[in-house]
């Protein structure tokens, strides 16, 4: 039995949701009551003011593939706590919380399977795995998702939600960034689309290397985008910043990505784009 | 003057006894023998607290504003140094400086942080932070000395990429984003040198390398102790349990893979002999280059590529 079907095994059945709490979301957007079936059921949006909440991986696959089409990817075997990290916590603990509280093995998840008839890999970083902070475990996934599309002739598409290096994993956290661009890069050489969904929130060492070397970059709406955090900067020039700054409105605005697309649409826009950039390849083949 | 770091507080007494020794002296009364004798004693007391400096500790000495700087390592490796200028886009950012270096009948393109020895040089280059603007500068040299098969050698010192608000609106990020990729794409040999700071994605930015040369006394991380302690601490004040819990020195770095080769520093550090410093690193950089020399581009891209693949793999 793998680790992993322990942790599962471990986890008991999801008590019944009793309490008002387990019945309603509060929106982080309007601050209005939801009733959590109906925010679950609209894909983690607020009914009423549309302000896209995070969501687990799995249910990003749900929302894109086609019906049945897809499976998940087995996450990758990395070096487990190579600096022996502690700080009020010992790192291996900070890792089995996580993994009990989310049943994944580390912080992104790859599925492959089909987007309107359209093969594609998809990963996912997921927010609630210590704020999908970028280690090997994360380093190591991207690569076998780059790998798995250059095996089937097909996009990846990556889905960043991170807070930016994983600080337990010290200096081969950062070493993630050109190993991850390598991944970027073999795409590239197999002329096969590389495109970044950016998701609230991605920073640091996230943003600085493989969320922005995309051939397209897709953006949801009103998420947090930033290289340098807020209070960092503000700390630094003692200022206070616009209250659009380091959203995917101001991205937009400086050109750094290419659309702001609204989460029940980018399904379809993922199609439409990917029929585009891999026409030529199609043309090719078929020639 | 020079500047003692804390721990150096017994080296700088007895320093401080040789000067006023000769003040009364004042050239007419023999001190010889005992200033040989205390020199004696600064040299083992030196020998005593570099022989173990803790993480923390290299983190200050890393940062010793006489630390040789760009400037000095391009003046003291390097016959001719030819600066070049401009991202082409938007201005020249003066932390990250380059041009064209000659050694002997060797031609090269060098790129590095550079971070000022005094107020005013210090402001000018920014504290040696890179802005957007620097990063283009230096992929645009990449893509120079790619096209006509230059070798690149890279000086990285720096506490990180600058933060601040017009270098995020400029795209701070994709700058530093790009510059790894042509790191990564080039078809030349690329050499990287850690000799003070290496400061984040603002050094990873210049050090994905074929080889990675690291100053004894430097430091390399993906945050700074401070940083690093004031989030998973919840406060600045335990930056030496941080430095130690994140492994930055050389010789960690080296242990983990990251860094190729650790270059001995003279006695008491980098800041006490700056020509020293520069004839061992200059040793080593070369016989680098020679042995990264005539390796045909899309071998080195690969080999490179491969390199940074394999970390952390099982
Ligand atoms: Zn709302």
């Amino acid at each position: 039995m793998t680790w992993l079907n322990r942790v599962r095994n471990a986890i008991p059945f999801v008590a019944k949701r009793e309490t008002s709490e387990q019945l309603w979301h509060k929106c982080k957007g309007c601050g209005e009551m939801v009733f959590l079936k109906e925010y679950e059921d609209n894909q983690h949006v607020c009914p009423s003011c549309d302000h896209h909440g995070r969501i687990r991986p799995a249910q990003r696959f749900e929302a894109l593939f086609d019906k049945g089409s897809w499976t998940t990817l087995p996450t990758p075997l990395v070096r487990e706590d190579p600096l022996k990290f502690r700080d009020t916590k010992r790192y291996v603990d900070r890792l089995k919380q996580a993994r009990q509280a989310t049943g994944e093995s580390d912080a992104l998840i790859n599925a492959m399977g089909e987007i309107a008839e359209q093969k594609a890999v998809i990963g996912v970083q997921d927010f609630a795995f210590m704020g999908g902070s970028m280690g090997l475990g994360v380093g190591e996934a991207f690569i076998l998702g780059t790998k798995a599309a250059i095996e089937n002739n097909c996009p990846y598409i990556i889905f960043t939600a991170s807070g930016g290096a994983r600080m337990q994993e010290g200096i081969l956290s950062l070493m993630q960034m050109p190993k991850m661009t390598v991944g970027v890069q073999r795409l590239k050489d197999a002329g096969l689309p590389y495109i970044v969904v950016l998701t609230d929130p991605t920073s640091g060492g996230v943003m600085a290397s493989y969320a922005l070397l995309g051939d397209l970059h897709l953006a949801e709406p009103g998420a947090t985008l930033a290289f340098t955090g807020r209070r960092v900067i503000e700390n630094t020039i003692r200022e206070k910043l616009p209250d659009d700054f380091q959203t995917s409105e101001y991205l937009l605005d400086h050109g750094m990505i290419d659309m702001i697309v609204h989460r029940h649409a980018l399904r379809d826009k993922l199609s439409t784009v990917m029929g585009y950039l891999m026409a030529g390849r199609t043309a090719n083949r078929a020639a | 003057m020079t500047s003692y770091l804390e721990f150096e507080k017994p080296i700088a007494e007895l320093e401080s006894r040789i000067a006023d020794l000769r003040e009364t002296a004042n050239g007419e009364i023999n001190i010889d023998a005992e200033v040989a004798k205390l020199q004696d004693k600064v040299d083992r007391q030196i020998r005593a607290v570099y022989g173990k400096l803790t993480p923390w500790q290299k983190t200050m000495v890393a940062r010793h504003p006489e630390r040789p700087h760009f400037k000095h390592y391009v003046a003291g490796l390097f016959d001719e140094f030819v600066p070049l200028a401009g991202d082409r886009a938007f201005g020249d950012d003066q932390a990250i400086l380059g041009g064209f270096a000659r050694k002997g009948d060797t031609r090269l393109m060098v790129i590095g942080h550079e971070k000022g020895d005094d107020t005013q040089s210090r402001l000018k280059h920014n504290f040696g932070m890179g802005k957007p603007e620097g990063y283009r500068k230096a992929i645009r040299l990449m893509d120079l000395a790619d096209r006509f098969g230059l070798p690149v050698v890279t000086l990285i010192d720096t506490a990180g990429a600058f933060p601040g608000i017009q270098a995020e609106e400029r795209g701070q990020a994709e700058a530093i984003a790009r510059s790894t990729e042509h790191c990564l794409a080039l078809g030349v040999p690329l050499v990287a040198m850690v000799l003070g700071e290496g400061g984040s994605g603002g050094a990873v930015a210049l050090a994905a390398a074929d080889r990675v040369l690291m100053m004894e006394h430097a430091v390399y991380s993906v945050i700074s102790p401070e940083g690093c302690a004031s989030i998973l601490w919840r406060t600045g004040d335990k930056a030496d349990e941080a430095a130690a819990a994140m492994r930055i020195t050389a010789s960690d770095l080296k242990s983990l893979g990251v860094v190729d080769q650790v270059i001995e520093e003279p006695l008491g550090g980098a800041h006490r002999d700056h020509a020293g410093t520069i004839a061992n690193i200059g040793e080593a950089l070369f016989s680098s280059l020679g042995a990264l020399d005539g390796i045909a581009p899309a071998d080195l891209r690969t080999r490179r590529q491969d390199k940074y693949l394999r970390i952390g793999v099982v």
